[in-house]
């Protein structure tokens, strides 16, 4: 652990991108998140894995106040999370978001979808977001499917159609909330095409998931939760080939032998 | 058969009716999705405004209402809603009793269509960085107004038949009229049906039509 976090602190000084100080959250009697401290610099592709119940999903909501925390601090771009308001809107406008459950709006055309947040939150004019909007359509490969409404595409198409829609916000950073857990098996490897294509292109990440390839692939670091703390945080090849700590060990037999 | 009829306005009656419905209609529409907007919203004092309104309002009897509309609201406090002479003022208030009321009834059926929205939905037009009233304009009360046609339909019904209470406070619309022809005539039981159907004529079109825009409108998930 003390030689990434040496590491860490060299890019800490240059301007972390997002920064989570002495994070805490409870729901009710369980303390969800722990004492999490995490930094993640910009460019950088950070995994978070662990069992079920660990946190991660929590962590990852906080990081846009989706989950409000009962202590601790979080910086975007060197500025704190403001409370619930204009501010905090603007902000959420920079931090694009990715759920498991794809989240479109049912009500809207996939083209709406995408062009929604372009019109009424970064103001730009209905023909300009729809050229964007269709640009990144094509570039996650669904343009074909820009009139259709949500119900009517598979999983795998729904889920490339949410990273086109948090795309076209221009994110500064975007996170992935377990993108590939609700999609069906041959679905996966098209939505994480898209996401290493994202990554190898520079976009700052933190997803949070249990595809151990994507993690092995394009990662620049590996973040194991269990029981609401971070447990373990090291490079793909360091965590996957030789783990640390004995919950890590664990976890990774029980996934990786069968 | 119908002779006794001649001498009296039954379209006209009819039509006062109708003007009553549509009026206070679209203004339950909007107060009622205002106030459900309030009790969804994330300020305790509005939420608290909008429990209290439709806790209070909805279990008052609209007779009452009405009634206040004229006893109070005009003759104690002399508020005539820009309106001049008896007909127009009592026109006018009546169409703000209605209003007053199935509001609380228009927001609860709201609700429950905000209800039947998923929450990720919400949480998605948040992460784009919607403000909450966008997110409720643009993104949650669009899917749930899909959701409630049938609902709102029963809501239009019943006050298309509620206005009939407006004729307590001097209203000239259908139920006045057949007051006055129950006295003066005397084919009771046809008076009776020709205003029974009167009003089926008017809400089962009604319940048709929204029951067809209903299906059409469903969001598909």
């Amino acid at each position: 652990m003390t030689e990434v976090s040496v590491a860490k602190q060299d890019v800490a000084a240059t301007g972390d991108l997002v920064v989570l100080r002495n994070v805490n959250k409870h729901f009710g009697a369980l303390h969800v998140l722990q004492d999490i401290d995490l930094s993640i610099a910009r460019g950088e592709v950070v995994v978070v894995i662990g069992p079920s119940g660990s946190g991660k999903s929590t962590l990852c909501r906080t990081i846009n106040r989706l989950e409000t925390i009962d202590s601790g601090t979080i910086l975007i771009d060197g500025r704190p999370l403001p409370q619930e308001g204009k501010e905090l809107a603007r902000l959420r406008a920079d931090v694009g978001m990715v759920f498991q459950s794809f989240n479109l709006f049912a009500h809207k055309t996939v083209l709406e979808n995408v062009t929604l947040g372009q019109i009424k939150v970064r103001r730009k004019d209905k023909k300009e977001a729809e050229e964007k909007a269709r640009a990144l359509l094509d570039r996650v490969g669904v343009a074909a499917q820009a009139d259709k409404y949500p119900a009517q595409l598979s999983g795998g198409q729904q889920q490339r159609v949410a990273i086109a829609r948090a795309l076209a916000m221009d994110p500064k950073v975007m996170l992935f909330d377990e993108p590939t857990s609700a999609l069906d098996p041959e679905m996966i490897n098209e939505v994480l095409e898209v996401m290493q294509q994202l990554a190898r292109d520079g976009m700052t990440m933190v997803v949070v998931t249990h595809e151990m390839g994507f993690a092995r692939s394009a990662a620049n670091r590996v973040v194991f939760m269990a029981d609401g703390r971070i447990v373990e945080e090291a490079t793909p090849d360091q965590f996957f080939s030789n783990p640390r700590s004995d919950r890590a060990k664990d976890f990774l037999s029980k996934i990786l032998h069968h | 058969m119908f002779d006794f009829l001649e001498g009296y306005d039954l379209l006209g009656a009819f039509w006062v009716t109708i003007k009553l419905t549509l009026l206070s209609a679209v203004g339950s529409l909007i107060w009622g999705t205002v106030l459900a907007a309030l009790r969804v919203g994330p300020v305790p004092l509005m939420r608290g405004f909008g429990t209290a309104y439709v806790n209070i309002v909805r279990n008052i009897p609209l007779t009452v209402i009405i009634l206040f509309t004229s006893l109070g609201l005009n003759q104690t406090l002399g508020i005539s809603l820009g309106a001049h002479g008896f007909s127009h003022i009592n026109f006018r208030l009546a169409v703000l009793g209605l209003i007053v009321y199935t509001s609380a009834f228009v927001c609860e059926a709201v609700r429950s269509g905000i209800n039947t929205v998923p929450v990720g939905q919400a949480e998605a037009a948040r992460a784009i960085g919607l403000n909450f009233t966008q997110v409720l304009r643009l993104v949650v009360l669009p899917q749930a107004f899909r959701s409630v046609v049938g609902p709102l339909t029963n809501v239009l019904i019943a006050l298309t038949k509620n206005t009939t209470v407006a004729a307590a406070i001097g209203v000239a619309e259908a139920a006045a009229l057949m007051k006055d022809m129950v006295e003066n005539e005397a084919q009771l039981l046809l008076i009776s049906a020709i205003f029974a159907f009167g009003f089926v004529v008017l809400t089962l079109p009604t319940g048709l039509i929204l029951g067809w825009v209903g299906k059409k409108v469903a969001v598909k998930r």
